[in-house]
């Protein structure tokens, strides 16, 4: 008998549908094996009737739902909760819905300062009053994260989460555990960089204007570590894992930093506060880093991180 | 007042909508509207953030084509530091943009809107879809999926991240190409390449045929098109001309920085996407159908009608067929499918004249950027249209600014216009079933990446 799974994406940018698609040739042995009850992306079961006769939003009964995306709007805050009355384990997939995500950057504005930006000063929009139907779902007061709402089973997090571990959380499923969850190790300890624990320059953290220092034509084992070479680097504070079950993380493969995509190393971590002290420690200046507090919660802007700032003197 | 149908959500599609069929005291349909409802306001929440930084931040507007989102924010951030990547940059930049946009084809025809031809428009929901196909066709689906993971490796083999990418900065990319790592993606390329000929031939063959008449009926409307093109009047998806065509086929070419000269952007209070329009024609928009104004399609037909020719041999071959059958422009809606597929050609076929050439293995990969108050405007063709990114920034190269119009924004309006042409033909006097409502959303599927 297959499992049935309700999947959704809510704030979401389908990016995390994508990876499960690129889950590649154990996609179609996992398929068979799931019975996809409500799934958006790829199958036209219709929340409010196949004949769209239903006035509310029918979510149906499965043992797994799989949600992609933050909470932003009325609409995705009623949907989240009806699916968990519904569903047995519920799974956050991406950062989005496990930290908020990117969208959660809105939290360092007030709500009617993003409409007001959007719909009466971008300079293409003839200016509009702010889009107010009945139609349309009015904004939560911010950008959430799952579990801010509803209680969540397994986080599967990363923007997006790497194919590996989609396939290894739903085969636990499949073969009847309850629980999943990646192991507590930070981006550096699965990095080959060369680290001498001291930066090679002095003081102030450089911005990307430049690429790094390292010879193409040799591994990352023969590369000294990006924070090291002066440039800001969230490995040290970042869970490991955004590469799969191996190799090295996906953005030093591309010889550029991270910037945290899979979220903090442990639930109540700090990470802007234990980046600084990394920083401090190969004695770079934590406060030279530009747009600190956006850039160091970049995914993670949901749970609080981010919020509006008080009104600052004009400069 | 009589009844609604709420088609919700619309299905098989990238984002967040559901439609509104309004029907009268009758059952004919009286409206119909494509409702987008979700926003999540970059525009505000990039200002104050570096400009080196926006590459790796507005990808996730979209995660079906970050690819897209990555090079229209490196080329404005090229525009707003004032360099020019070395030549090798850029053909990395369009080997990148030709493989995703090559996965991302193949997904969209056999996955996405693929069911409502291979399966069928009236068949049961429960099949028509992409475990349907691995059903009714496994040879073909084992195919698509070894593809598409084909086009990921390649990806991330190279750049580090398929999804979300950080390779490409303003003045280039964050690392160049090794001869090894040019020879290794060759033949993947090669293979990519046979499978976008026998995607083309299998649907002219097997699929297009069979639905000539829905061709012909679903989401019909004739209005303008908006593109790219090189300087000789080519298909481009990375560089060129913006080109756009007005409903009889006379047209203008004009270049990014005079973008707000030609489209303009109306907001409707019952959906959070804007409705952009030809500006330049001097209408206002009309959502009519029998009389639309100021209302132009981006995306593949769009693309395909605008450009003089393909940029490459096997591509422009069927671009001839296509035109001599269709016409330019060509304004059925669903001919999108065709043209999508005609576009996998001419990204296949450069992905590999890309990799054949020696060039690509150069050193130089980035021009080097000072912070400086500037303004830039960079655009690409992302799948599902022209993409628009408008920054500007003070003399720390913060962001102070953003305006962007993204693809599948510019065809709200048309998307309209064909979701009430298609309601408007198919329901009668208050009949309608799952296959009729299924035709309504063929008519989006259509404008999909």
């Amino acid at each position: 008998m297959p499992v049935t799974v309700t999947e959704d994406w809510l704030n979401a940018c389908a990016g995390c549908e994508i990876s499960i698609l690129n889950i590649g040739d154990p996609l179609l042995e996992i398929l068979p094996q799931l019975e996809f009850v409500h799934m958006t992306a790829l199958v036209d079961h219709k929340l409010h009737g196949q004949l769209g006769e239903k006035t509310e939003m029918d979510v149906p009964e499965a043992v797994v739902a799989i949600v992609t995306g933050g909470i932003r709007n009325a609409e995705q805050k009623h949907e989240l909760e009806e699916i968990r009355k519904r569903s047995k384990i519920l799974i956050a997939l991406g950062s989005c819905a496990a930290y908020g995500g990117i969208p959660a950057h809105a939290n360092m504005w007030k709500n009617e300062e993003v409409f007001d930006k959007v719909f009466r000063h971008c300079t293409s929009t003839d200016p509009a009053s702010d889009p107010l139907d009945p139609n349309i779902p009015p904004w939560t007061p911010s950008c959430v994260a799952l579990d801010e709402v509803v209680k969540v089973d397994i986080t599967i997090p990363g923007c997006p989460p790497h194919p590996d571990w989609i396939v290894e959380a739903l085969s636990a499923l499949l073969s009847g555990g309850s629980s999943w969850s990646l192991p507590e190790r930070s981006v550096c300890d699965t990095c080959p960089v060369i680290r001498e624990q001291k930066s090679g320059g002095g003081g102030a953290v450089k911005r990307c204007f430049e690429n790094l220092e390292f010879n193409p034509e040799e591994g990352l084992n023969k590369m000294r570590c990006i924070n090291e070479q002066d440039v800001l680097c969230l490995g040290p504070v970042t869970l490991a894992g955004c590469a799969g079950k191996s190799g090295a993380p996906r953005c030093i493969q591309a010889r550029t930093p991270c910037r945290g995509c899979f979220g903090p190393i442990r639930k109540g971590a700090r990470p802007m506060v234990d980046m600084m002290g990394s920083l401090t420690s190969v004695g770079l200046d934590p406060k030279t880093v530009v747009d600190r507090r956006a850039i160091m919660n970049r995914y993670i802007g949901g749970h609080g991180f981010l919020t509006p700032l008080p009104a600052r003197p004009a400069r | 007042m009589g009844n609604v149908i709420n088609i919700q959500p619309v299905t098989r599609i990238e984002g967040h909508a559901r439609v509104a069929i309004h029907l009268d005291d009758t059952g004919n349909v009286a409206d119909a509207r494509l409702h987008v409802q979700t926003l999540r306001g970059f525009e505000k929440f990039c200002e104050g953030r570096p400009a080196e930084e926006m590459p790796r931040i507005v990808c996730h507007i979209c995660g079906i084509c970050p690819w897209a989102h990555h090079l229209a924010s490196s080329k404005a951030g090229d525009a707003v530091f004032g360099v020019t990547p070395p030549p090798a940059a850029v053909k990395l930049r369009r080997l990148m943009q030709n493989i995703a946009y090559v996965s991302d084809k193949i997904l969209n025809f056999y996955f996405l809107a693929g069911p409502d031809f291979v399966i069928g428009p009236d068949a049961d929901y429960s099949v028509r879809n992409v475990i349907g196909i691995v059903n009714a066709a496994p040879d073909i689906a084992k195919q698509v999926v070894h593809m598409r993971h084909l086009g990921a490796r390649l990806l991330e083999g190279f750049a580090g991240r398929a999804i979300h990418p950080t390779f490409s900065l303003p003045g280039g990319v964050s690392k160049p190409m090794t001869e090894t790592e040019r020879q290794e993606m060759l033949p993947s390329a090669r293979e990519l390449l046979e499978f976008s000929k026998f995607t083309l031939q299998f649907a002219k063959e097997n699929v297009f045929p069979k639905y000539m008449e829905a061709i012909k009926n679903i989401g019909v409307i004739k209005v303008g098109y908006l593109g790219t093109v090189s300087a000789d009047g080519a298909l481009d998806f990375y560089d060129g001309n913006l080109r756009m065509m007005q409903p009889d086929g006379s047209y203008e070419d004009f270049t990014y920085d005079q973008y707000l000269d030609y489209i303009g952007e109306h907001v409707e209070s019952w959906s959070y996407q804007k409705f952009p329009y030809a500006k330049r024609w001097g209408q206002t928009l009309s959502l009519d159908v029998a009389k639309p104004d100021g209302v132009y399609r981006a995306n593949t037909l769009a693309r395909i009608n605008v450009a003089d020719k393909m940029a490459t041999p096997m591509a422009q071959a069927e671009l001839e067929e296509f035109r001599a059958a269709f016409g330019r422009p060509a304004h059925y809606t669903l001919l999108y499918h065709y043209a999508r597929l005609i576009e996998l050609l001419q990204c296949a076929e450069q992905t590999v004249e890309l990799l054949e050439d020696p060039e690509i293995t150069s050193r130089e990969v980035r021009a080097k950027i000072a912070p400086r108050a500037g303004r830039g405007v960079g655009c690409v063709e992302a799948p599902r249209g022209t993409l628009i990114h408008d920054y500007e920034t003070d003399g720390d190269g913060l962001i102070t600014k953003v305006n962007m119009i993204v693809g599948s924004t510019h065809n709200n309006a048309a998307m309209n216009l064909s979701v009430k042409q298609a309601a408007t033909t198919f329901i009668k006097d208050g009949k309608y079933d799952q296959g009729i409502l299924n035709r309504v959303e063929m008519a989006i599927r259509a404008y999909d990446p």
